[in-house]
């Protein structure tokens, strides 16, 4: 256990550390003479900017949007596929897909082949439906102009739903079927086996599917990055940190955001433990 | 008595079947939806340029390779093979790094308790919960130090670090599975720890291994942020690779379809072939 515990710490404690003191640092690449100590102003820049709010916003609204949805049609979709029906493999395979296409591969595909406006299956398919009623007119929006941060989330949602499918499949596969069956012959309906029975079983695959989902979603840069760029209100955390680094090279101010975020990822992250740790303390332990 | 029971039941019997077959449907319309993009994806990249881009869509439209001859270099010059190549070299290698630190520590936490041992596996996924872009700058400070940007080994360690947790998680639960009594049994008769590993636990947790490693592999190669900050020319992997082709080549559909799919090819393999190991090793067994 210990070379694991230890690399864990160099590579990902350390650099934070380092990050908090950079970000007592004036240090702007693009201008390495003026370096020095700077107190608290890189965090006074940063929650004096307007666009760190709304990316803390956008971050907040993007996360709770794409794993809320993303779950309740993953666990309809579990309970669809935990039924026996002709295909039911075929069903599962195709539903897996959307989780193992590359998201930079998914990003481009919903941008450049989906969402177009002039080319697009979307809007080509409105164009296909208007002509079948006979008008050359159909409507034509511009998806990622008109709603850039639905946009997104939908692109997500359709990334992301298989993942939370999985789980809950994993979870209604473990769950007794003697339960169910006594449950049937007391006359219960399949609302009430579902309402008392499924869904207290599930509630820890819920709680897991949302935790993981959560750690992935909200560190999102993929989908961001390559279907709107940060613009039009998307720019989430990540991609705004990597903004200031990576374009603006003000190496203290984004540090000084990398520390926020982390404050902020601490205080869900110790929530979120407290849900995991009921987790492993019903489990048996040895 | 019993006569009447199976006339009773019957009508019920068939409604219920008749809700099956529609739930059936309805479970093969949402698998088609959820299909249809990456089928699109897929048809659009053996379709021509000017078929590609039509509104309404030309689905019937003639088959050619031709994005994929494209793709391959053959009319820009730009060959894809060094970065599969380096995104081949940081998956595998970060994906055995992680098995070899995780494993052992899995073993640690799961069959030879030690003490504290929930506080520790807090502590592994608790570094999967701070934001990796936050560490992001002094890990390029370092790497700009001792010489290691754009070096294929840098971006390993970092995999290697990204996984780590999730591993440890998952492996542990798997080998929670080796019951005690084989253990002692085998302690009883004299085997040391390395038969006990190599005979007893290993064919017992070869399954969770094999998930753990799938995992850690599709997240590494799919891994943007770090690749496209701390990697350029030389050690660029595939998703850097695939951002770049758009905005270096315009957009032409058909190719980046064809692109998009090779990319995405091996995971989708690897995932297919080891679907139920998917679901097994996504629930993590945690939840057992």
């Amino acid at each position: 256990m210990l070379p694991a515990l230890v690399f864990l710490i160099v590579v990902t404690q350390l650099p934070f550390v380092a990050t908090v003191v950079i970000s007592f640092v004036r240090w702007n690449a693009l201008a390495p003479d003026n370096r020095g100590f700077a107190a608290f102003d890189n965090y006074k820049a940063v929650f004096t900017d307007p666009a760190m709010r709304s990316a803390i916003w956008t971050t907040v609204l993007l996360t709770v949007t794409v794993v809320l949805v993303s779950l309740v049609l993953g666990l309809g979709l579990a309970l669809l596929l935990d039924r026996k029906f002709t295909g039911r493999g075929v069903v599962r395979t195709m539903l897996i897909t959307p989780f193992l296409v590359v998201p930079v591969a998914a990003a481009l595909l919903w941008k450049h082949a989906l969402y177009n406006a002039s080319y697009g299956l979307i809007n080509g398919t409105l164009t296909w439906i208007w002509k079948l009623f006979g008008s050359a007119d159909p409507p034509q929006p511009d998806w990622m102009t008109t709603s850039p941060l639905a946009a997104v989330e939908v692109a997500l949602i359709w990334q992301w739903t298989p993942f939370m499918m999985l789980i809950l499949l994993a979870g209604l596969q473990s769950r007794p079927a003697d339960a169910v069956e006594a449950a049937r012959v007391d006359g219960a309906s399949t609302w009430d086996v579902f309402r008392y029975l499924t869904l207290p079983h599930l509630r820890r695959y819920l709680e897991l599917a949302a935790l993981l989902g959560t750690i992935y979603v909200v560190q999102n840069f993929d989908a961001v990055f390559t279907i709107t760029s940060g613009g039009l209100g998307t720019g989430n955390l990540p991609y705004t940190i990597y903004q200031t680094f990576y374009q603006a090279h003000d190496y203290g101010r984004a540090s000084a955001q990398g520390v926020v975020v982390v404050v902020c990822s601490l205080l869900v992250a110790t929530f979120a433990l407290r849900t995991v740790s009921s987790l492993l303390r019903e489990e048996i332990t040895r | 008595m019993s006569a009447t029971t199976v006339r009773a039941v019957a009508p019920a019997e068939r409604r219920r079947r008749r809700t099956g077959s529609l739930l059936g449907l309805a479970a093969w319309l949402c698998g088609i939806a959820f299909f249809l993009p990456v089928a699109w994806m897929v048809l659009t990249s053996f379709h021509s340029e000017a078929d590609a881009a039509t509104n309404p869509p030309s689905v019937g439209a003639g088959l050619t390779l031709h994005g994929y001859r494209e793709f391959f270099g053959a009319g820009t010059g730009v060959s894809p093979w060094p970065p599969l190549l380096n995104s081949l070299t940081a998956s595998v290698a970060s994906t055995l790094l992680v098995l070899a630190l995780a494993v052992p520590a899995a073993y640690a936490l799961s069959i030879k308790p030690v003490r504290k041992w929930s506080d520790v596996l807090f502590f592994f996924l608790s570094t999967k919960m701070l934001p990796l872009v936050a560490g992001l700058l002094p890990v390029y400070l370092i790497a700009q130090n001792v010489r290691m940007l754009d070096d294929i080994w840098l971006l390993v360690i970092l995999y290697t670090s990204m996984n780590l947790p999730i591993a440890v998680w998952m492996m542990r639960s798997f080998l929670a599975e080796v019951p005690v009594e084989i253990l002692e049994a085998a302690s009883i008769d004299g085997a040391g720890l390395p038969t006990t590993l190599v005979r007893i636990v290993a064919p017992v947790a070869l399954p969770g291994i094999a998930a753990t490693a799938l995992i850690s592999f599709i997240f590494s190669w799919n891994e943007l942020l770090f690749a496209r900050v701390l990697t350029g020319i030389v050690a660029g992997t595939s998703p850097v690779f695939l951002t770049g082709f758009v905005t270096s080549q315009g957009l032409f559909l058909a190719k980046v379809c064809a692109a998009a799919t090779v990319i995405s090819l091996p995971v989708l393999a690897a995932g297919f072939a080891a679907q139920d190991k998917l679901v097994q090793g996504l629930s993590l067994g945690a939840v057992k």
